[in-house]
This record gives C-alpha cells, structure tokens and sequence, in this order.
C-alpha cells in the first residue's frame, strides 16, 4: 500500500515537474523564478494539512487513549515541520531575486516562521519525554494548543505588519491567475498530497518498529 | 467543595509557601534589576534609543523573568508526593490550574510592578502619567503568559531537561502575546488613549481566553502520574 503511494507520488511529481517547466506559461514580470511558487504553496497547503491532522489526532489521543492517534499526530506532526521548512526555504530563494532579499519580517513570512518554530518545539518535547504514554500526552496538549494559536499569530502578525501578496488559491473570489498556471499548481498540490501520504505511511510504520525495540 | 473553594487552597498553600521561603519573589526581583543594567550596557547611555526600545525591553525583561519565574511552582510539588496529592484530590483539576495560574499571575504581577519602577528610575521615564492605561495592558499580557507559563510549566517538571524545554516551548507560542503588549505599551507610552489600540487589546484578550480554556480543559492530562 505504502509503496504504491509511494510510486504514485513520484509519477506525480513528475508530472508537475513537466506542468511546472513545460506547459506553464512563463510569468510576465517575474520570468522563470515564479516557477518555484509550484514548490512554494503546494508545500504550505501540504504543511497546513499536516498539522491540522495533529490537531485532530491529538483530540482523538486525549479522547481515545489509543496508541495509533498518538503515532499519527507524531508523524504528521513531524511531515508538517519538514514541508513548512521547504516553504520557508523555497520562498526565501524566491525572495532573493523578486524581493532583493531573503528574509523579511513580513507578515505572512514571520506567522509561518513561528509555525515552524511552534511545531519543532512539539517535537523537541516528544523527543525529550522518556515515558512513551506521558510523552503523548503533553505532545497532545501542545498539539492542541500549538493549532488553536495559529489564528491568533496570525492576526497578531497581521497587524504587525504586511507585504506579501494576498494568498492566490485558498480565496472565495475567483482565482487571479491564469488557468494554466492555477492547473499546473493544482497538480503540484495533489502529487505533494501524495508525497505527504507516503511519508505518513513510513514514518508510522517506523514508529512502530521504535515502539517494539523499546518494548 | 465548590471549584472556585478548591483553586482558592492552593491559591492559598502557594501563597504561605511562598511568604515562608521568600524564594521565587526575591529571586525574581534581583534578575529585573539585573536585567535593567543588561540592557543600559547593551544599547549604550543613548536616551533617545532606550526610551525608542523602552516598550520591547519591558516585555522582554518581563517574558524572560517569567521562563525563570513560571515553571517553579510545580517543581516543589515533586518533592514529598505532593503530586500524588493533587492527583488525588477529588473533582475537576481544572480547579488546581486556575489555583496555580491565580499563583504565577499574582508573581509576575509583582514583576511586573518592580520591573516598571526600576525603568522608571533608572531610564528616568515618567511612567505615572500613563500608569491606568498601562496597567491594563500589563493585566492582559500577564494573564497570557501565565496561562501558558502554568500549563507548560506543569508538563516541563516532569522532564528531565525542563530548563531547556520550557522557553521552547513557551516563546513560539507567547509571540502574539509578546506583539500585542509591546505595540499597545508603545502607544500608551506615546501618550496615546487605549482606544487606539482596541484590536490590540481585544487579540490579547480574545489569546487569552483561548488559553485558559484550553489550560483549564485540558489540564487534568497534564497532571496525570
């Protein structure tokens, strides 16, 4: 099963790959560097995914006591830090030669630093507790709260200051790109989704050989 | 007992053990004042630039005191069983959070009050003229952190590495807390009224709402053996 999503996933991003370099158009004022804006957000959504199913599996740990919503959350969780650092990374490649610079303390910019940070934290945690059952525990409580902060960082950062443009996707009104472009990204998305499955399906496998050389 | 009864004790029992050992409070005292001369020697005799950074060193003298303040009032519940003891208590543990958190608030509110007089004197700013409005602010931004400060600090005294772990895990979540207190003190040291900065104060208000819900909900997990 795994190893099917796993092909699946590669054929995928294959697929964007070639949509991404050959059917996409080449942005009128950027040129070739908006390309990677097919890395960039697919891997955010991807992000927002992940740890939206911390939330959930976190809720369920607490509710169920069942080992299996622990080692979910564990592992989406740790998927979530790895695509919010590719987002991070993409865009900061990208900022260099649209912005002039690779980092500033913009507002979307910095809510998805902290989410970063947030998240590595949760895992610092997991990786510091001893005792297996306590550890979910209190990753479950972080993972609840860590999730219900992010509107309120969001909003704080918001105020703070802003430069990004406005998100392209995830907007009621219709898309403000060409249907090339927003086609391209769509494929993207559903081959990082699957990407995102395949490594949730080796790291909770994995997980459970950690759990059984503990036992 | 009723819930409000039950976060009253040990309300209570922090409180006596804390007038008896005078640990935390003069500790906590000591590290504002030495955080004061941190700062002067950091960023120079400039007034102009102290008094500009004056909002920022506030709150970040206060948020750092509190990593050293907040995760202390669960420690000495490790020693003599006194964990066993408030596991056993009868009813929702909610009520031993809110106990705790009423604790850590009423310490760092005292910080906090120390830590603005000694800015007062030594940056020799007029805080008086401010102090109703500032007061408010203080009141939420305390809330905040102590709400995190309590549930986390709860969990890090089961830890081995707690001293590390607790910022960790504190500071990424306590940022809009931390922007929201800075960008209201701002204001309000400007002489500005609280009505200009009504979003500050209700994002902070509206954060800590969500945490004490969220302390007081989930809790009970937190202090399981």
């Amino acid at each position: 099963m795994t190893r099917w999503l796993g092909w699946l996933a590669a054929l995928g991003l294959l697929a964007g790959l070639a949509m991404g370099f050959g059917y996409a158009p080449k942005d009128a004022v950027q040129g070739n560097v908006q390309r990677i804006m097919y890395v960039h957000v697919p891997s955010i959504l991807t992000a927002y995914a992940a740890f939206g199913l911390v939330l959930v599996a976190s809720l369920g740990y607490l509710f169920t006591r069942r080992a299996g919503w622990d080692r979910l959350a564990h592992a989406a969780g740790e998927i979530g830090v790895v695509f919010t650092g590719l987002t991070l990374v993409s865009g900061s490649i990208w900022g260099k030669p649209t912005w002039g610079t690779w980092w500033t303390w913009d507002a979307r910019l910095t809510s998805t630093a902290i989410l970063f940070l947030v998240y590595v934290g949760y895992l610092l945690l997991r990786g510091m507790v001893e005792d297996l059952e306590r550890g979910a525990r209190y990753a479950a409580v972080v993972g609840i709260l860590g999730a219900v902060n992010i509107p309120i960082v969001h909003f704080s950062v918001l105020w703070w200051r802003t430069l990004h443009q406005p998100p392209t996707i995830l907007t009621p009104e219709k898309a403000p790109i060409s249907s090339a472009i927003a086609l391209a990204l769509m494929v993207n998305w559903i081959a990082f989704t699957l990407l995102f499955a395949y490594f949730l399906g080796k790291r909770l496998a994995l997980r459970r050989l950690e759990e059984e050389i503990r036992a | 007992m009723s819930f409000a009864r039950r976060a009253w004790i040990v309300l209570w029992k922090d409180l006596l053990t804390e007038r008896r050992s005078k640990e935390s409070l003069n500790a906590l005292f000591f590290f504002a004042l030495l955080l004061l001369f941190l700062f002067e020697f950091a960023l120079g005799p400039d007034r102009e630039r102290l008094t500009a950074a004056l909002p920022g060193l506030l709150w970040l003298g206060f948020i750092l005191a509190g990593l050293l303040g907040l995760g202390r009032t669960f420690l000495v519940e490790r020693e003599n069983d006194c964990w066993e003891g408030l596991l056993l208590t009868p009813g929702d543990k909610g009520a031993i959070y809110l106990g705790k958190l009423a604790v850590n608030f009423l310490l760092m509110a005292a910080v906090a009050i120390v830590l603005l007089g000694l800015f007062g004197i030594f940056y020799n700013v007029d805080l008086w003229a401010s102090l109703a409005p500032l007061s408010v602010v203080i009141f939420l931004g305390t809330v905040g952190l102590a709400a995190v400060g309590t549930l986390f600090g709860a969990m890090t005294s089961q830890v081995r590495a707690r001293e590390l772990l607790f910022p960790l895990l504190l500071l990424p979540v306590q940022v809009p807390v931390l922007l929201g207190t800075v960008k209201a003190t701002e204001a309000v040291l400007q002489g500005l009224a609280l009505a200009e900065v009504a979003h500050w104060l209700k994002l902070l208000a509206a954060a800590d709402l969500v945490y004490l819900v969220v302390g007081i909900l989930t809790f009970e997990f937190v202090l399981e053996a």
